[in-house]
């Protein structure tokens, strides 16, 4: 397999990936003094399952929060299907097609199962503010659109039984799922997930290593994603960014960086809560 | 087991999503409907015009308009009275300078005016949050009170300072002035009432309700999911204001007939109202009119059994109006922020269940 091939490569169980979705060049991120990336570029390739790996306070969700809009970069660029992106807000980024969930759950709270699900179609639903408050046939009607394809994600994810349940009330590893629920809602191209399995037991670790392949799969959906079990990092993802204090140490795949020298001097010299 | 869901099942999402979802729900709200259409305007007189079901209507129509900023959007405001204000300057403005146009247009006029001005009252609220809008919106109603008392051409340059509402009719019922009838008064209100919480139910169920509510619960991820939180917040705002500015036109020129600013939409209106949405339910639109019935019925009540009944004085009835208000605002903070909704609600559960348990 020739991964720098610009059309893309083949994986060992034979997914086709192909060429460069998202690029990442020479970022730059500083709080005040303190720099949590330094001078970080790597690619995310379209159909892939991208990994970002290092002990914590590496910068890895920083990493997501310059793509997801939330910190602008000192220095970089991001390029996203070929063209330079302009400083985004989140908002505007969502609506290029990237969605993503956090590593502290970001739920809302007061609303329903479902209710939050479809806040995940906000991004497609058009109707005005006269038509929906009149509920006009238009606003009823996409409503009922909408409401379909939200259906399709809880039978997708097996969370019909608490469709109606507050949110509030759900256990962790539920509300986990909720939140990925809500952002395949938005059927995004591209699907950041910062550490979705951190805090669940074994059982709930197999079930979401099965949806986030199978969504992968089913749906061609891109995922970067953030995973500090090594296990399932190794198993999910083509390939595998490493990071250590906000500095590249390592990219390429599962194998590759295994037995990156860097990489496991990294792994062995920094004490880690997992 | 007379109110139950069992059997009740929906076969599609429109009707999964109506209103009430529950055929006894529905069987009631139009028993409402038809004891507040069909027989209360025929037997409506001054007292119960005037002491319960006008101020009752207006205040309805007020608590969903906070309500909707604050419980649906969670935009804290306390410049309610100020919007009232400009609502009810408006319309006598509009009233006096076009008398030839229906007053159902000037009260609607009145309320898009209201929405304008709550836009631009609610920009700090892109920057600044909680306890710092409040003082923000707390500035607001101080200006436009003062405001409305400095320019005269704003009470079109009475001696008194006062505003009062001349007489206009639709179709011929007198509906604002010294002449108008209890009923009419009563239904003029009625209908309006009906037909923004129709509006408002409307907009809270659908996707902009859910983008105010996203905003409320948690504004990072509301954006990571699309919302952009300028639109969510400043549409909370305008609509709010409308709701807001339609009820200040009917209490001036419907309920009082003639106002002065400072003494009708002061701070207490403020609070006033805000106590009705808290107490009420917080993001609940029935909540809204339970609340707004509960403190208007609550002073009535009071007088009537504390003063009437046991001759008590009325100086010491108001003051225990006060402090039952504020003992509730208390309770329903800490204990029940969702307010008599969500009492309602659980209790409705409990009687679905019954006799059995589980
Ligand atoms: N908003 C912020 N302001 C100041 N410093 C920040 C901010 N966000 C992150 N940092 C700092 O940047 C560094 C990288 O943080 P980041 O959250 O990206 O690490 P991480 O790799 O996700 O770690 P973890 O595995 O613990 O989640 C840390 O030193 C952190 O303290
Ligand atoms: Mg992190």
């Amino acid at each position: 397999m020739n991964m720098q091939n610009p059309d893309g490569y083949t994986t060992a169980d034979g997914r086709q990936i192909g060429g460069v979705m998202m690029e990442m060049k020479n970022i730059t991120l500083r709080f005040g003094g303190v720099a949590a990336i330094t001078d970080i570029s790597f690619d995310i390739r379209e159909g892939e399952i991208r990994a970002i790996i290092g002990p914590n306070g590496a910068g890895k969700s920083s990493m997501l929060n310059v793509i997801s809009g939330f910190y602008v970069p000192q220095e970089g660029e991001v390029w996203f299907r070929g063209a330079k992106r302009p400083p985004m807000k989140p908002y505007q980024v969502a609506g290029m097609g990237i969605a993503r969930t956090f590593q502290n759950i970001a739920l809302f709270e007061g609303m329903s199962v479902l209710d939050n699900i479809m806040t995940g179609r906000l991004t497609q639903m058009k109707s005005g503010l006269l038509a929906q408050a009149m509920w006009w046939g238009r606003a009823q009607a996409e409503e009922t659109a909408h409401r379909e394809k939200v259906e399709k994600v809880i039978d997708f994810l097996e969370i019909q039984h608490i469709r109606k349940t507050p949110v509030g009330r759900l256990p962790y590893g539920l509300k986990k799922r909720v939140e990925l629920a809500r952002a395949l809602a938005a059927e995004p191209k591209l699907l950041l997930l910062d550490e979705p399995m951190a805090g669940m037991n074994v059982e709930e670790k197999e079930d979401m290593s099965r949806f986030i392949l199978d969504v992968n799969d089913e749906f061609g959906t891109t995922i970067a994603l953030i995973e500090h079990d090594m296990g399932v990092v190794m198993d999910l993802s083509d390939r595998v960014v490493v990071m250590d204090y906000g500095k590249k140490i390592g990219d390429g795949t599962p194998d590759e960086v295994r037995n990156n020298q860097a990489v496991i001097d990294a792994y062995l010299g920094v004490s880690h809560d997992e | 087991m007379f109110y139950r869901e069992a059997g009740d099942y929906k076969t599609s999402y429109p009707e999964d999503s109506q209103t009430f979802p529950i055929k006894f729900d529905r069987i009631r709200y139009y028993a409402v409907l038809a004891v507040a259409f069909g027989i209360i305007p025929f037997f409506i007189n001054d007292y119960w015009a005037n002491a319960v079901f006008v101020p009752f209507l207006i205040y309805a129509i007020a608590a969903i308009g906070l309500n909707i900023l604050v419980g649906y959007c969670g935009q804290v405001s306390l410049g309610t009275g100020g919007f009232m204000a400009v609502g009810a300057y408006a319309v006598y403005k509009l009233m006096t300078a076009f008398p030839e146009v229906s007053i159902l247009i000037h009260v609607l006029l009145a309320g898009g005016i209201t929405a304008g001005v709550g836009v631009i009252f609610g920009l700090p609220s892109l920057r600044i949050k909680g306890f710092y809008l409040a003082v923000a919106t707390l500035a607001a109603q101080f200006f436009l009170v003062w405001l409305f008392n400095k320019v005269p051409w704003f009470y079109n340059y009475s001696a008194s300072g006062q505003i009062s509402a001349p007489e206009r009719d639709i179709l011929g019922v007198i509906i604002t002035g010294p002449n108008t009838t209890a009923a009419a008064k009563y239904l003029f209100c009625a209908l309006i009432l009906l037909a923004l919480a129709w509006l408002a139910r409307n907009l809270t169920r659908g996707s902009v309700g859910r983008k105010w509510m996203a905003i409320r619960d948690m504004d990072i991820a509301a954006e990571i999911i699309g919302v952009n939180p300028l639109t969510a917040k400043l549409s909370a705002f305008a609509i709010s204001s409308f709701f807001i500015g339609v009820a200040g036109a009917l209490f001036f020129a419907v309920y009082l007939g003639a106002a002065e600013v400072g003494e009708s939409f002061g701070i207490q209106k403020s609070f006033l109202i805000l106590f009705m949405v808290i107490i009420g339910g917080l993001g609940s639109i029935f909540g809204s009119l339970a609340g707004a019935a509960f403190l208007v019925l609550l002073p009535v009540f009071l007088k009537n059994v504390l003063v009437g009944m046991l001759g008590w004085p009325t100086d010491l009835a108001a003051h225990i109006e006060l402090l039952i208000i504020g003992g509730l605002i208390i309770v329903f903070l800490i204990a029940e922020p969702h307010g008599i909704a969500q009492l309602w609600r659980l209790a409705k559960e409990k009687l679905r269940l019954w006799p059995f348990p589980h």
